[in-house]
């Protein structure tokens, strides 16, 4: 596919990704990629959680921000109607309870298990984890968002992770800029090729073995 | 004797060197701005400070990283600070990495008079490396040991005078959880009331846990933290 660039990609996979939520439900939505499929959301039953303790996330005008109503990256966020707040040991209650139904996740590499990498790269200091790894034992879905290759084109869905797993828990869904895969008994199966890609671009691009 | 001062030095003499410090706060929201600031001030040293970040870089608890005065970091995204890799490879920090439903967690666990708990957050990771595993029901868990400290110091919205609290926002995070895991509780608040002016049913955190009471005097505002 023609290369496009990283924001376009980056909405691309997010609108995608939206497609795959039905209402009602509530989604915890990770930093980068995932904080975009807020905005293609149409669905009013679906509810947003960030862990740093509020469900009923909303987008805010300019005029209206709050320094204290922050999401989980930091960033200014409203309050939806219907909205609670909560401390973290609560939050966290909730995820790991098995009470929120999707995270959306980004990461660094999957293995062809469905297990990823998201936290930590070998030979850097290890500093920090946040809420991944209470995410991916608890949500009742994972999905992962991230491009297909890194920066020097090595292929990011792998036979096996070379950096630090988050979890021994396999996501269910992967979107990419190139291809939907869903992760079925811990092998992953192709089930869509995105808008310009080729099945011959993923296979290039894919290390780890895939169904189609 | 009145919870309440006007006295940061006050406040915060109960903190000494050595001890282990909770601080409040999701990067600087919710953070107790004034007493992190006292602290700055204070002549204190070996503290290990339990928080989600050690601040921003150069800001808040940043500020206390690079006056040495702190000797282990507990929390979740030392990240939003790269001071603290910088030290860490220095070797002039220890560092405890815990995921941040973990530290949460243990807070509580620490705050309600339990050992610690199992939980499946972690298990198979390098994070679970030296921790006890246990099967439950065909579960695979690890063992994750409460936290209790010294003091705590939190940021509240409100105060009465007995020392009930209600907060504000996403600006809750971590304070009510460490208001019950330390042994002296030191609260900011925006605004301090007297007893019956806050509803029973919206009071976060009874007065029990508080020990000091101070009036906020720096403020999180959209154009940064301002001295009232």
């Amino acid at each position: 596919m023609t290369s496009m660039n990283k924001s376009d990609m980056q909405h691309l996979i997010a609108k995608r990704v939206a497609q795959e939520l039905e209402g009602p439900c509530v989604v915890n939505l990770g930093i980068g990629i995932p904080t975009l499929v807020a905005e293609y959301m149409d669905a009013a039953d679906i509810y947003l959680h960030t862990e740093n303790g509020l469900l009923g996330v909303t987008d805010v005008e300019a005029d209206q921000i709050d320094p204290n109503l922050v999401n989980a990256g930091k960033l200014p966020v409203g309050e939806a109607v219907g909205a609670s707040y909560f401390n973290s040991s609560d939050s966290f209650a909730m995820i790991r309870g098995g009470h929120v139904d999707v995270a959306i996740l980004g990461a660094l590499q999957v293995e062809q298990t469905g297990v990823i990498a998201n936290w930590a790269v070998p030979g850097k200091n290890i500093m920090g984890v946040g809420g991944a790894m209470d995410l991916l034992v608890g949500a009742k879905k994972v999905f992962v968002t991230m491009s297909h290759t890194s920066k020097d084109g090595s292929s990011k869905i792998l036979k096996e992770c070379t950096y630090p797993i988050t979890s021994t828990r396999s996501v269910d869904m992967i979107f990419t800029e190139l291809a939907v895969f869903k992760v079925v008994d811990q092998q992953l199966k192709l089930v869509e090729l995105m808008p310009g890609a080729t099945i011959e671009e993923v296979r290039e691009k894919t290390e780890a073995e895939f169904t189609e | 004797m009145s919870k309440v001062t006007d006295s940061i030095e006050e406040a915060l003499s109960y903190v000494e060197s050595g001890n282990t410090v909770l601080v409040g706060g999701f990067g600087l929201i919710g953070a107790p701005l004034t007493l992190i600031e006292g602290l700055i001030e204070k002549d204190v040293k070996d503290l290990t400070i339990v928080s989600n970040n050690l601040g921003e870089s150069g800001k808040s608890l940043g500020i206390l990283l690079n006056q040495n005065k702190i000797k282990k970091g507990i929390g979740s995204y030392f990240t939003s600070n790269r001071d603290v890799g910088d030290k860490y490879q220095k070797g002039e920090i220890e560092l405890e990495l815990l995921p941040q439903g973990t530290l949460a967690e243990s807070m509580r666990a620490g705050g309600a008079g339990l050992g610690g708990y199992y939980t499946t957050t972690g298990v198979g990771t390098d994070l679970a490396k030296g921790k006890e595993e246990r099967e439950i029901d065909g579960v695979t868990y690890i063992f994750e040991k409460a936290i209790r400290a010294d003091v705590a110091l939190i940021r509240a919205h409100k105060a009465d005078t007995l020392g009930n609290l209600v907060y504000y926002k996403t600006a809750r995070n971590f304070n009510p959880l460490m208001a019950t895991a330390a042994k002296k509780v030191i609260v900011e608040v925006d605004e301090i009331v007297q007893p019956g002016e806050l509803n029973p049913e919206e009071i976060v955190t009874p007065f029990l846990y508080v020990d000091v009471i101070i009036k906020a005097q720096q403020i999180l505002t959209n154009e940064g933290v301002v001295k009232r």
